[in-house]
């Protein structure tokens, strides 16, 4: 009602405000995040004449590391990304139960957000490295007469282990806040009337709350496995190069080789895969909408 | 009942000491002795805490001046990404207008666009630009990361604050700025700030672009990163690093704790 007496009492020369306010935002976005990756993908496709020319990717695909960073980088998202949606629908649900002490609870569960996956890298690495807090524990048990060497090549799933552990408990906080936030929109009315029916807390989630949450999961999922294919600096504090994923290899392709067309490959790449992914999901969920409702 | 109410309790405990413990352990690691984290067998609880450890990183190579750098790019981060999005954030709140929904879609699709596609083409760029290896440069490319997140909450910042109580000062007569100025804005305030905030973590957190663009003018993440990987610094180095980029988060994400699910509640929409 508001909104459609502003409109109309809005005067003529008022119409061109809000587009004025918006333009500087898509100016900047134009400028720093169209033209960057307009640039990426050239730089990756042209030799320093401007010729094309797929070297840059021959040279990416033929690096030893190449096939090890995609594997490595699918499988720990693949592992990750459903531990940190499940985590994070537990905590939600929880957190939605209102039990006494819940805000509590929610701020501490929240706090990884403020924490980089640098900082969080260090933090699992004290836990992890040989003279770390789980050897600690271990020989304090008194299983261990000597420390065991979690983090080396010889034990790579440990490695991998060490970095899904720390990305589950460093990341699962957004999901949970993404699906609070979701749950928070859906009528209580529902919940009563559900109740009414009989059915129990375990059906009433099932068949209500989840199908309801639908679209803040889609986005829990889909930003989620987009952060983790640039997974960068938890995989280089715990494992260096030995576990290489896609963002590491750019960064050290850039740093180290001074290669920034090889480093844009890369770029070009994850840009690739994250599009790819976000397409899939879409689709997949919406044809189960389809189905659901046929 | 009981039972249920047992059963949610113990699985709160359980979830919050797998969140706190790690955080526990890093402090811990952070206020003991150097040689007791190099021994075995390994003490957890030393018989004494020191300061030495922290005193150690801090007083390294680098560390005070790319703190401040951080603290700088974090404040040019905020407020570049104020002056470009408090307008649009307003814009979208209080006006409708063609192609809105167009606008709202393709801000909150930037979010999905990763800093690291961003930073090595911004790094070529930079170089041509004389933005290479300067506070300025790495601001830019958080402003870019962050203007997704700044608008949508300036945005639900704004619809939270009633139309009717601008118009009615604009009916009392005053214009349309003076009485955003005098009405809008004081109310909006607290939610302004959060999200202020909220971009100050952005900005001290990211590691990537930071590292990426920077050379000698290192951001706090970029130079232990760069010591991590280049320079292989001591443990007892990155356990210190590790608890010094955390404080400044927590209280921060302390601080703002009742905006958090606002933050990113409405971001997602």
């Amino acid at each position: 009602m508001a909104d459609a007496e502003r409109t109309r009492a809005s005067p003529r020369a008022r119409d061109w405000t809000p587009y004025l306010l918006v333009l500087p935002t898509f100016a900047y976005l134009g400028i720093f995040f169209v033209y960057p990756m307009a640039q990426a993908v050239w730089l990756s496709l042209t030799d320093p004449h401007g010729q094309l020319t797929l070297e840059h990717f021959r040279r990416m695909v033929g690096d030893l590391y190449f096939s090890q960073a995609i594997r490595y980088t699918l499988l720990i998202t693949a592992v990750a990304v459903p531990l940190q949606v499940g985590l994070g629908l537990v905590i939600a649900l929880l957190v939605n139960t209102r039990f006494r002490g819940h805000s509590l609870f929610l701020y501490v569960c929240a706090v990884p957000i403020g924490i980089s996956d640098l900082a969080a890298g260090l933090i699992w690495l004290s836990i992890f490295t040989e003279r770390g807090y789980l050897n600690a524990f271990l020989g304090a048990a008194g299983l261990l007469q000597q420390p065991l060497t979690f983090l080396t090549y010889e034990r790579p799933e440990w490695l991998l282990g060490a970095i899904i552990l720390t990305e589950v408990w460093r990341a699962t906080a957004i999901v949970m806040v993404i699906l609070v936030a979701g749950l928070q929109l859906i009528p209580k009315d529902y919940l009563e009337t559900a109740q009414v029916f009989g059915a129990g807390r375990w059906q009433t989630a099932r068949h209500v709350l989840l199908p309801l949450l639908k679209p803040s999961l889609q986005t829990a999922l889909i930003i989620r496995t987009i952060l983790a294919f640039q997974l960068f600096a938890t995989v280089i504090t715990l494992a260096g190069r030995l576990v290489p994923v896609l963002a590491g290899e750019s960064y050290f392709w850039y740093s180290l080789y001074r290669s920034p067309q090889v480093a844009s490959a890369y770029a070009v790449l994850i840009l690739g895969l994250s599009s790819a992914i976000t397409w899939v999901y879409l689709r997949l969920l919406r044809q189960r909408e389809v189905e659901a409702t046929a | 009942m009981t039972l249920r109410r047992l059963a949610t309790y113990s699985a709160a405990l359980v979830i919050g000491a797998w969140v706190a413990f790690p955080l526990l352990l890093i402090t811990l690691a952070a206020f003991t002795p150097r040689d007791v984290l190099y021994r075995w067998p390994r003490q957890i609880w030393p018989e004494r805490f020191t300061l030495d450890t922290i005193l150690f990183f801090v007083r390294s190579t680098g560390v005070l001046p790319s703190t401040w750098n951080s603290v700088l790019v974090a404040g040019m981060t905020i407020a570049l990404a104020f002056l470009l999005s408090a307008p649009a954030g307003y814009a979208l709140a209080r006006y409708r207008f063609r192609g809105r929904d167009a606008v709202q879609l393709a801000i909150l699709a930037t979010k999905m666009f990763p800093a690291t596609v961003l930073s090595i083409p911004l790094a070529v760029a930079f170089i041509r630009w004389g933005l290479y290896d300067t506070l300025l440069g790495v601001s830019i490319v958080h402003t870019a990361l962050s203007i997704p997140f700044v608008t949508v909450i300036i945005t639900s910042v704004f619809v939270g604050v009633s139309y009717e109580l601008e118009e009615a000062a604009m009916t009392l007569g005053t214009s349309r700025l003076q009485a955003f100025l005098r009405v809008t804005l004081p109310m909006a305030l607290p939610g302004l700030a959060a999200a202020a905030i909220f971009t100050f973590v952005l900005s001290w957190n990211e590691v990537f672009a930071a590292t990426i663009l920077t050379l000698n003018n290192r951001t706090l993440p970029a130079l232990i990163l760069n010591s991590v990987v280049a320079a292989g610094a001591p443990l007892h180095y990155r356990f210190a690093g590790g608890f010094f980029m955390v404080v400044p988060a927590l209280i921060i994400i302390f601080l703002i704790r009742r905006y958090l699910l606002t933050l990113w509640g409405v971001t997602v929409r």
